[in-house]
């Protein structure tokens, strides 16, 4: 089966990155990174430490600092690069955060209406009522086994390594995106909560209208949630690409083995 | 399950309703037409004092103040940059109309009308706030529909025995109350801007709650929109009998225009034997533009006299507003086991300046006391706070916590702490906590990444980091504070 996805074309193309270079505080980090993912696909991002996968993350969520030096980033028929951050979120992007950030005084469920209501109203769409807001909110943390009441919790605050990360599934359950970049969403997760966060991500987000880009050192949480395609990322460009059987490679050889 | 569920509309028709009450009343008598003398003097007290039809004992009780004020100077320790006030070129009795007042809303400045918007005030309100020519009677007519509201309304006060009424009308009609507590609280001779407020103050409001009554309703000084001349020299007097309980709402979201530079307000609380009283303050006067020029120097002096075993007083306040701030409500808790609370915002952007903070008293054997103090500063603004817990040599088992969080918007801003700690009575446990942060890029992007524009996020964040004071707040202040947050901060991040 072919796998060289990045020079096909297809009418489902959700995402296309085409040659994209950034900066880090003037230091160059991406460079000339492509990638394209269709809707209905699940794909990996692997690499060595320090190899550019949050920032790839950062950079197509726009955030401040991360300065695109080349290239393009097509969303969805979007130049996603000219967007604003906020706009790239009601567009459909969800970054779940390698580092979930606290903010104080501030309850999850506060911080996600507004949030969910500044997107609908972007798009055009009517504000959710508190009520339906929170049926939504009871449901999907239910879906991701999440003590309701941590929604009370001011965002982030006093929760633990592993808390954090299923809030942030809980998060991209009431967002609902189209395209997910989950950075090193296992990481931190018991060995249970890693099997409830897998199949939450199945269920939010395995849909032919959808689309997932998990970046991941292991293989652990692949084994839930199977990845379509896995790409290797290594001194700013995607350096392999391959099906599901290449990160078991990649554990097995290592990079540099996998990559020589 | 939010907890900021509005309830505004509920309260905006009483505010309405209350309006026309007043006007009723003729609280908005027409006295524009007639201009006291320019200056201070003998003769501007006494003009005063005979307009409003005065006793004897109140002009005499006015004049001492003026000459005591005539031998104080200008207090300098503030944490102020103040240019001098020339009281010669002010008018204190009605000032004449200034040739540009807006004629329709059409003239007011856009940017206000924003603000308005933003904070979702009906247009008839808008021109009254924005002072159109006329517009108060519009507004009276807009809302004459819900007159039956205002009468259930007063009847409803009227039954419960309380006295709500302009401090003129309770000098006249409740001497012996007035006469009773006025300055008691407070003393004329107390500072600088204290006793020129009581030397000139135009109008103001009585507030007496009898015996074992809970005020069936939050009282508010919105609804008094209307004293157009009163806001620079206002004075408030409000009693607490024994057991009593009162809410009581100050000021109001919008901006408001005002001619005056200089505002001198004096606010006296006595809460007697289990009396409660909670006083909240939103400030949005005009802080003058981008560039630091114009807006308003507010000097309130605000003191509450816990005087009853039990008692309980709560100062809540946002401060948003005006060029330059310098207030510090306060507690005398002289009654056994009284608690006194002191919980504020203060925003400052620009060329803002704020010292503010409060002064707990305790005289009382076990009296108690909490403050919460969140200062918030961008721009090139700056915001101190200044508080003072002291204890009395005999005051057994006295308990004061203070938390003073700072929080800063950029890097040309300040924020300062000044804790002045007095304590003659060994047994006395104090606690003081401060700490300082910035809004983390972090933080912004992650709320920004998550839906929220900018603005949106830089509002959210700090309304989280002010959540215990506006958390105080009566829930319809609550939201319009909320929003008046992020208006206030607007254009400071990035
Ligand atoms: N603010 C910054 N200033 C300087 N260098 C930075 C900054 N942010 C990231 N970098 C550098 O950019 C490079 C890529 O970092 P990035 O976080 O994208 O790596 P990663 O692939 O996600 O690594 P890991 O697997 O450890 O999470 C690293 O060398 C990192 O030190
Ligand atoms: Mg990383």
């Amino acid at each position: 089966m072919p796998v060289n996805h990045t020079t096909l074309e297809s009418e489902t193309s959700m995402l296309t990155i085409h040659d994209l270079s950034a900066t880090v505080a003037n230091k160059a980090i991406l460079k000339g990174l492509s990638l394209r993912i269709n809707a209905g696909e699940i794909h990996a991002i692997m690499g060595p430490n320090g190899a550019g996968k949050s920032t790839l993350g950062y950079t197509l969520g726009g955030r401040p600092g991360y300065e695109v030096t080349g290239g393009s980033v097509d969303f969805d028929g979007q130049d996603l690069l000219s967007l604003a951050p906020h706009e790239r979120a009601a567009a459909g992007l969800f970054l779940g955060f390698q580092y979930p950030v606290e903010i104080p005084g501030v309850s999850m469920v506060q911080f996600l209406r507004e949030s969910l209501n500044a997107q609908r109203k972007a798009r055009g769409e009517d504000p959710l009522s508190g009520g339906a807001f929170l049926k939504l909110a009871r449901e999907q943390a239910a879906l991701l086994k999440l003590d309701p009441e941590m929604l009370k919790r001011p965002v982030n605050v006093g929760f633990s390594g592993g808390e954090k990360k299923r809030a942030e599934m809980v998060q991209m359950g009431i967002l609902d995106p189209k395209l997910a970049i989950l950075d090193e969403t296992d990481s931190g997760l018991d060995i249970d909560a890693l099997k409830v966060c897998g199949e939450g991500i199945n269920a939010i987000m395995r849909r032919p209208d959808k689309a997932v880009l998990l970046i991941t050192h292991y293989q652990r949480l692949l084994d839930y949630v199977k990845p379509d395609f896995v790409h290797v990322l290594a001194g700013g460009r995607i350096v392999r690409s391959g099906g599901a059987d290449l990160a078991l490679e990649l554990e097995e050889q290592g990079y540099e083995g996998a990559v020589a | 399950m939010n907890e900021f569920e509005p309830v505004v509309k509920d309260q905006a028709a009483r505010d309405a309703a209350a309006r026309v009450a007043d006007y009723e009343h003729g609280w908005s008598s027409d006295i524009e037409q007639e201009y006291g003398p320019k200056g201070l003097s003998e003769d501007t007290v006494r003009y005063i004092s005979a307009k409003k039809d005065e006793p004897e004992w109140m002009l005499e009780w006015r004049l001492k103040a003026y000459r005591h004020w005539l031998t104080m100077p200008m207090p300098d320790w503030a944490k102020l940059n103040i240019p001098p006030i020339d009281y010669q070129a002010a008018y204190y009795w009605a000032a004449p109309k200034t040739k540009d007042g807006p004629k329709s809303l059409d003239e007011v400045d856009p940017e206000i009308l924003r603000i308005y918007e933003k904070l979702g005030i009906p247009l008839a309100e808008q021109a009254v706030l924005a002072g159109v020519e006329g517009a108060r009677k519009i507004a009276v007519d807009a809302v004459f529909d819900s007159v039956s509201v205002a009468t259930t309304f007063r009847k409803e006060l009227e039954s419960a025995g309380v006295i709500f009424r302009s401090i003129s009308e309770a000098i006249r009609e409740y001497p012996d109350m007035v006469r009773r507590w006025l300055g008691r609280v407070v003393p004329m001779h107390d500072n600088y801007f204290s006793a020129l407020n009581c030397a000139v103050f135009s109008d103001g409001t009585f507030v007496y709650i009898p015996e074992g009554v809970r005020c069936p309703m939050e009282l508010s000084t919105y609804f008094r929109i209307n004293a157009e001349n009163t806001g620079q020299f206002e004075r408030t007097l409000i009693v607490a009998d024994k057991g009593a309980y009162v809410s009581y709402l100050e000021g109001c979201t919008a901006p408001q225009r005002d001619e005056n530079q200089l505002h001198a307000a004096v606010v006296e609380l006595v809460a007697l034997d289990d009396a409660e009283i909670k006083y909240s303050t939103v400030q949005n006067w005009y802080p003058g533009d981008a560039q630091g020029k114009g807006g308003i120097y507010n000097f309130v002096t605000k003191r509450a006299l816990c005087q009853g075993a039990r008692s309980k007083v709560s100062w809540t306040q946002v401060e948003t507003g005006s060029a330059v701030t310098w207030k510090y409500p306060s507690c005398v808790l002289n009654g056994e086991d009284s608690v006194g609370e002191f919980y504020s915002v203060a925003v400052t952007n620009n060329h803002q300046q704020a010292d503010t903070g409060t002064k707990m008293i305790h005289n009382g054997k076990g009296s108690r006391s909490t403050i919460v103090s969140k200062g918030i500063s961008a721009g090139q603004s700056n915001n101190t706070y200044r508080g003072l817990v002291r204890v009395a040599a005999n005051a057994e088992g006295v308990r004061n916590h203070t938390q003073c969080d700072s929080l800063l918007l950029g890097a040309t801003c300040g924020a300062h702490t000044v804790p002045y700690i007095e304590v003659k009575n060994p047994s006395a446990i104090i606690e003081h906590e401060a700490t300082t942060s910035k809004i983390s890029d972090d933080q912004l992007f992650y709320a920004m990444q998550r839906g929220l524009a900018q603005e949106d996020a830089v509002a959210l964040i700090v309304n989280g980091f002010a959540r215990e004071v506006l958390q105080q707040l009566p829930m319809e202040f609550a939201v319009e504070a909320q929003k008046l947050l992020g208006i206030s901060l607007e254009g400071s991040v990035g």
